[in-house]
């Protein structure tokens, strides 16, 4: 089917849901609102003439530093594809401003799961009703969202862990550990000068 | 002293009376392939729950990206899958070619579809060798390494790495092949299928090797659809699904191949899918060789490095490119466009997609990897349950996973 005939197809089965539609490079795209997104993933999964079974991925934007206006802050992305019908349509849901949230698709595809919890972990988007949603790339205890705009590239703060971590060394330094290797006591080997 | 050997030949099943009990898999485990993770819950041997933890080799690649322009963001895609880098390269370049309609000359689509498939050679012999390792098949391991070395030899010659290439550009690829590499490359496809027999002699009927993959780690279908398997892990099951043919990119739409389909989706179908991809590679091999044509080997619009000797025009517009180290962006037309775009090729893993959000600037806005390892590893969950420990080993060595590529 041709990329913006999935679309019509869409817009006519949820007139409500849809906010506009277009095509770059032979794809297209449907910007959506987030509340009837397991309901749009449905039947666009199993409709005779869509059967599009295939999520490729899920992952979130930020859209804050775009310079085209009326975008909404957060969006989710949607990349489906036919594999008996060999066809495509990407579903862009804007999820809103602050406190950023839609339902999750771990019904319809198991396979979302950590997709979805990789966009909670990286963007701080909530889904609802989703059976395991942690952090899963970074550590629990991390605070911030690296891929928001807003979150810096360099940062100066140390890992929350580490005095624990240092206290640990400390512990252990009286059975005669030495984090550098060297045995306890000893002053390092001087490095030899390179000739 | 001696002491009688007692043994049992029955292996314990879970009725759920014996006790449980947790066991944490990794980071530092040999069979992991890397810094896996898996919390186990078992009952004797039988795995209850398992939850596999990645994370340890994150590197921000998508931050880091959105921070680089185009061309500088092709060298972290070489620390995806460093196994297969060349074919995280190509799918890079293919997908910043789509997103910004940059056209690549017939040769450099030749070279790229050559290298992508050395590559899956590479991944394949690779996987093969610790697979075998870990089910106990040490001499596979030996012979496999041994055809690898070969192939990176020729990576070594055509870009002087061996690991992580950045050999193909952003509109072509950065050197072109010379007639020494042809030539050992030809001797490579001439004894290389004569190989892969061979290791199917060792392995293919081995009572043991069947006994550890035979039924073990089965999905249908509609699960690894459902779980978002891809690559040989989803054809293993029968699937029909590889973008070489569904979506073809460079010179897969002029070559002649396979796709090899299994039936049952358990270890075993996984194993022999792949051992027929490395025929199957070895034939496009040798069509690129045949067909190449003449001509050049980057596109007019690059943006990316330009070799001075190959277009001489382009350093006459630029008086002092000699100086800055002959770097040259084109600005005679509008060469970032700003939209969206997904693009997703085969590599050996599976289907690794880019999703691009371009607003114009000389730096992807958003770059989204959707890689296989990390949805293959997600999947170990849904396949490990209720089957034994030792079968852990052999379903995470048969979905093929790398760490690199997971963690990003």
């Amino acid at each position: 089917m041709e990329p913006l005939a999935i679309a019509d197809r869409l817009r006519a089965e949820f007139p409500g849901e849809i906010l506009h539609s277009y095509s770059n490079q032979g794809q297209a795209a449907v910007v959506i609102r987030p509340g009837r997104i397991v309901d749009i993933l449905r039947w666009l999964r199993d409709h005779d003439d869509l059967r599009l079974n295939h999520l490729r991925s899920l992952c979130g934007v930020d859209n804050a530093r775009r310079k085209d206006p009326g975008l909404s802050r957060f969006e989710v992305v949607y990349n489906l594809y036919s594999i008996p019908l060999r066809h495509e349509i990407r579903l862009r849901a804007e999820v809103g401003d602050t406190n950023p949230a839609i339902d999750s698709v771990v019904g319809l595809w198991a396979g979302a799961n950590w997709l979805e919890r990789e966009t909670y972990d990286l963007f701080g988007i909530r889904f609802n009703n989703h059976p395991d949603l942690r952090r899963v790339l970074l550590p629990d205890d991390w605070a911030g969202h690296p891929l928001r705009k807003d979150y810096p590239l360099k940062g100066r703060e140390e890992w929350a862990g580490m005095t624990e971590l240092l206290a640990k060394v400390k512990e252990l330094d009286q059975f005669g550990f030495d984090p550098t290797g060297h045995a306890h006591g000893q002053a390092a080997p001087q490095q030899e000068e390179d000739e | 002293m001696t002491r009688p050997i007692t043994q049992s030949l029955e292996i314990p099943v879970a009725d759920g009376e014996g006790e449980r009990y947790s066991l944490r898999m990794g980071p530092q485990h040999p069979a992991t392939h890397g810094v896996l993770r898996v919390d186990l819950e078992l009952d004797g041997e039988t795995i209850i729950e398992c939850t596999p933890q990645v994370g340890y080799l994150h590197r921000g690649f998508e931050k880091l990206a959105e921070n680089r322009t185009y061309a500088q963001a092709l060298i972290l895609t070489d620390r995806l899958d460093y196994i297969a880098a060349m074919a995280n390269n190509v799918g890079y370049c293919v997908a910043v070619e789509r997103l910004l309609s940059i056209s690549v000359p017939l040769r450099a689509q030749y070279i790229r579809t050559m290298v992508s498939e050395m590559s899956r050679l590479c991944s394949h012999l690779l996987w093969l060798a610790t697979h075998a390792l870990d089910i106990g098949a040490m001499t596979v391991f030996l012979y496999c390494f041994r055809e690898r070395e070969i192939l990176l030899d020729l990576f070594e010659e055509l870009c002087g790495a061996r690991l992580t290439f950045s050999y193909p550009r952003i509109g072509g690829v950065r050197q072109d092949v010379t007639a020494s590499f042809i030539d050992e490359l030809q001797r490579f496809l001439d004894i290389f299928p004569s190989r892969v027999e061979e290791y199917e002699t060792l392995i293919d009927t081995n009572r043991i090797w069947l006994k550890r993959t035979v039924g073990i780690g089965r999905i249908t279908g509609e699960e690894a659809l459902a779980l978002g398997l891809t690559g040989a892990c989803l054809r293993g099951s029968g699937v029909d699904y590889d973008i070489r043919k569904h979506q073809p990119y460079d010179a897969y739409h002029l070559v002649d191949f396979e796709v090899p389909l299994g039936s049952d989706g358990d270890i075993y179908a996984r194993y022999r899918c792949r051992m027929e991809e490395m025929h199957q590679s070895v034939r496009i091999i040798q069509q690129c060789i045949d067909q190449l044509p003449p001509g050049p080997i980057i596109g007019p619009d690059a943006p990316d490095l330009v070799m001075p000797n190959k277009t001489p025009a382009r350093i006459e517009a630029s008086t002092n490119a000699y100086g800055t180290g002959l770097i040259k962006l084109i600005r005679d037309r509008n060469l970032y466009l700003s939209g969206d775009v997904y693009v997703a090729t085969e590599v050996p893993k599976g289907e690794l997609g880019f999703y691009f959000i371009a607003d114009g600037n000389n730096r992807p806005y958003r770059m989204h990897i959707r890689s296989p390892s990390f949805i293959h590893i997600s999947a170990l969950a849904a396949i490990a349950k209720g089957e034994l420990i030792a079968d852990l080993i052999a379903n995470i060595g048969s979905l093929d996973v790398v760490l690199g590529e997971s963690d990003r």
